[in-house]
């Protein structure tokens, strides 16, 4: 169709550094070798630099399809109440839901020690291991959900490493993906990082018990929240005095449900 | 954040695409497009590729990025359009409802490889 022979126009014509100085490529099909005027060939690669890691994504979507567990991967910036939100959750939903927990951090266990309470099983990551990396990605994903009983397990979440770049970008194999935004953190936060608020299917409003303290405008960050992400469900609730959390957990258990189903 | 480990899946990507005749030769470049949503920052990834290469068949290759621009058509209305700043509805109809079409990549397109100025075509 005509839109997609114009984006690839678009796309010639944009700025491309080296290429400026040899524009005479000849094509070799069978070898994807083309020989340039300059005294080089280029090599068609065409490959997506995070292939291994999708291929892991989707071998772990398989294997917890084949489980019937439902995966939600739990995103936000440092700080915003991932792991006090989970602990609510989970108390509230188990045992009636047979949960686990991976939990990712650079360092520490405190997070899955808080956890732990909750009675979920729980498998923490420490990303030092990996070198530091500020997300998780599919094969520790694989590595850590081995180590639980998956035969006797419904619901498995997997709160990310405090970052709102890097884990938008790595696919760990999950069927959905929620962001937490606290109200101490800027309004703007939602177009300051579009990819993670584009890539999440519900938002958390989280800590609106500290609103009649704070200068924090909250239609304004709702408002910021639709325009990068029309019509997505924003459940307002603070974790610590659990205001607002029945419409979230009964959100998560239709999706819950609906996967088991399978 | 995560430059680094791009930078040595670029290295491993590429290297792997060197065909066996042409694993001696000096890669001259790696072709990479990069879409403005992807969570990559250019500048860091070039600082990280120099070092990534380094003692690599890749040692000396430059890094040419191509920028994708964010492109969306609306499920509604059909207009395409390409997003410039962080608004995600339909310039047309305001419909919410739309397809990304370009924007996500971080694909290796190409290497270039220096040939012998006698074989040049």
């Amino acid at each position: 169709m005509i839109p997609d022979d114009l984006l690839k126009i678009k796309r010639y014509f944009h700025h491309k550094e080296f290429d400026k100085s040899h524009h005479d490529h000849t094509q070799h099909a069978q070898t994807g070798v083309s020989t340039q005027k300059s005294g080089t060939r280029e090599i068609k690669v065409v490959r997506r630099v995070l292939d291994v890691n999708a291929k892991m994504a989707e071998q772990n979507r398989r294997l917890f399809a084949d489980k019937g567990i439902f995966v939600l991967n739990v995103m936000s910036s440092p700080g915003s109440g991932k792991t006090t939100t989970l602990e609510k959750t989970l108390t509230r939903i188990m045992p009636e839901i047979k949960s686990a927990v991976i939990v990712g951090d650079i360092c520490t266990t405190h997070d899955a020690d808080r956890l732990a309470n909750t009675e979920a099983p729980v498998v923490q990551i420490n990303t030092d291991e990996f070198g530091g990396d500020c997300h998780l990605v599919a094969h520790v994903i694989e590595k850590a959900a081995v180590t639980l009983d998956l035969d006797d397990i419904e619901f498995l979440v997997v709160e990310n490493v405090g970052n709102l770049v890097c884990p938008a970008e790595f696919d760990i194999g999950e069927d959905s993906r929620v962001v937490i935004l606290s109200v101490t953190e800027g309004e703007d936060k939602p177009v300051k990082y579009p990819l993670m608020f584009r890539e999440c299917e519900a938002a958390l409003l989280n800590k609106i018990d500290l609103l009649p303290y704070l200068d924090f405008d909250k239609q304004k960050a709702i408002d910021f929240i639709h325009q990068v992400h029309p019509q997505m469900p924003v459940f307002e609730i603070s974790a610590k005095t659990e205001e607002g959390l029945d419409a979230w957990i009964e959100w998560l258990i239709d999706k819950i449900k609906q996967k088991n189903r399978y | 954040m995560h430059e680094m480990g791009i930078a040595l899946q670029i290295v491993e990507i590429a290297t792997a695409s060197l065909p066996a005749d042409l694993s001696q030769a000096r890669v001259a470049a790696v072709n990479l497009k990069i879409g403005k949503l992807a969570a990559v920052v250019p500048e860091s990834l070039r600082f990280c590729f120099e070092v990534a290469i380094k003692d690599t068949p890749l040692a000396g290759a430059k890094l040419a990025i191509e920028d994708i621009p964010v492109v969306a058509k609306c499920n509604d209305c059909d207009a395409q359009w390409t997003i410039d700043e962080p608004v995600f509805v339909c310039q047309k109809c305001q419909s919410g409802s739309l397809e990304i079409l370009s924007g996500r990549e971080l694909d290796i397109e190409s290497i270039e490889v220096e040939e012998e100025t006698h074989d040049s075509g």
